[in-house]
């Protein structure tokens, strides 16, 4: 059976590359912390030594739209373009084609569908930013096989962060029941709180800097009682009119499993939003 | 139907460069355009007919009045990326990075702490 050598959940900053690439005198006061903090973020993946790397991203607008838009989308292709004319424009992310892995996919999507999941699926999928931006800062040679799953998280009604959690336990059953030697680590992106084209965006931080603090604790202890007990909905818009990114913190604390404790947990207040950094080692813990 | 063509308009202009330079240099002109050619394609071939804008959100789109966009229910992450494409150079250039931003949330001041208008359609 397959080893998951590494649960990674992080967010996704897309300026992060432009941010730490410009030159010295145009960076941001952060930069030199924000690039520090995410090479050792990169470092528990590369100690994993995986071989695949099931990712999870949020859709914004560019794999999905209204006429036709999925809840839960996983791509099954050979390959995959990336990035985004509006995301080199905006962001200044580069151009990748990142290699599939077939068998994973179609093993993944059979076994969520058994567990109940009826995902759609895609043999043209591009990839962007939310899969992209961890690319980036875990992986930025882009040299493994990936299975991309997109998820919605921006166009109402969303499931509920139970459903995420319950997505996150079956892909780590569908992992583990994969018949192969092959060391599998999942890595995933989503949001704290966060504000897009409303009236908190772009503060000196995230819109609700308390809630980011609670969210990082519960994500670091495998808190998923606290989670559910706490949120919902409602509370996500009171932080924040994009802070549904969030589910996808929890799906990737669901592969890992509850009361697991992250290996290492780390963040970063920037501007208009806070980032999160954490890993967990199930092979080394209680999952 | 026409919240939906509103976000239709701000995803098909946003991710074609040719598109949105035309919508910042002449939007009444581009406006009616995509509403009458682009905006019913559902591919090469197929077109769906039946949508169309309210004389308000075609006014809204004309004018590049993301507050209005806003409180119609607009999809945020849509109007967002799109007038910063617009914007964004300009504003940089003259008041700084990020200046179009808090621009844009400064005007949407009036809805802090109430409960915003549903994106959901």
């Amino acid at each position: 059976m397959a080893t998951l050598a590494a649960v990674l959940a992080t967010t996704h900053h897309p300026f992060y590359l432009k941010a730490t690439t410009a030159p010295v005198e145009e960076q941001i006061p952060q930069a030199a912390e924000w690039k520090r903090k995410v090479e050792a973020y990169r470092e528990t993946l590369t100690r994993a030594e995986p071989d695949i790397l099931v990712m999870v991203g949020a859709d914004h607008f560019h794999q999905f739209f209204l006429d036709n838009y999925p809840t839960f989308l996983i791509g099954k292709a050979a390959r995959y373009d990336a990035t985004f004319y509006n995301e080199e424009r905006e962001f200044g992310l580069p151009k990748y084609v990142l290699e599939g892995h077939e068998d994973l996919s179609r093993f993944m999507h059979q076994g969520l569908m058994d567990r109940g999941f009826d995902f759609s699926f895609s043999h043209e999928l591009k990839i962007d930013h939310s899969i992209i931006c961890p690319i980036i800062t875990t992986r930025p040679q882009a040299d493994l096989p990936i299975v991309p799953i997109y998820t919605n998280i921006f166009a109402p009604p969303l499931p509920s962060p139970r459903r995420f959690w319950e997505l996150g336990r079956a892909i780590r059953e569908v992992i583990d029941a994969y018949p192969s030697d092959k060391r599998i680590a999942a890595v995933g992106s989503g949001h704290l709180s966060l504000e897009l084209g409303g009236p908190r965006q772009f503060g000196e931080h995230g819109p609700d800097p308390e809630f980011d603090v609670k969210a990082i604790e519960w994500l670091a202890n495998g808190d998923i009682d606290a989670i559910l007990e706490n949120v919902t909905h409602e509370s996500m818009s009171r932080s924040g009119n994009a802070t549904h990114g969030f589910m996808d913190l929890i799906l990737m604390m669901g592969i890992a499993g509850p009361q697991h404790k992250a290996a290492h947990v780390d963040s970063l207040d920037l501007f208009h939003t806070r980032e999160a950094y954490l890993t967990w080692y199930p092979e080394e813990g209680r999952a | 139907m026409s919240k939906y063509y509103v976000n239709k308009f701000l995803f098909t202009v946003d991710r074609n460069p040719e598109y949105l330079q035309r919508y910042k240099e002449d939007p009444r002109s581009f406006v009616a355009t995509w509403e009458q050619s682009i905006g019913p394609c559902l591919n090469e071939v197929e077109r769906f007919t039946v949508n169309g804008f309210t004389p308000e959100e075609r006014e809204a789109l004309i004018n590049h009045d993301y507050v209005a966009l806003f409180e119609m229910g607009a999809h945020f992450f849509l109007s967002l990326t799109i007038f910063i494409a617009i914007y964004d150079e300009d504003y940089m250039r003259r008041n700084g990075p990020l200046s179009f931003q808090r621009e844009f949330a400064a005007r949407l001041q009036h809805w802090n702490g109430k409960d915003y208008p549903t994106v959901a359609l």
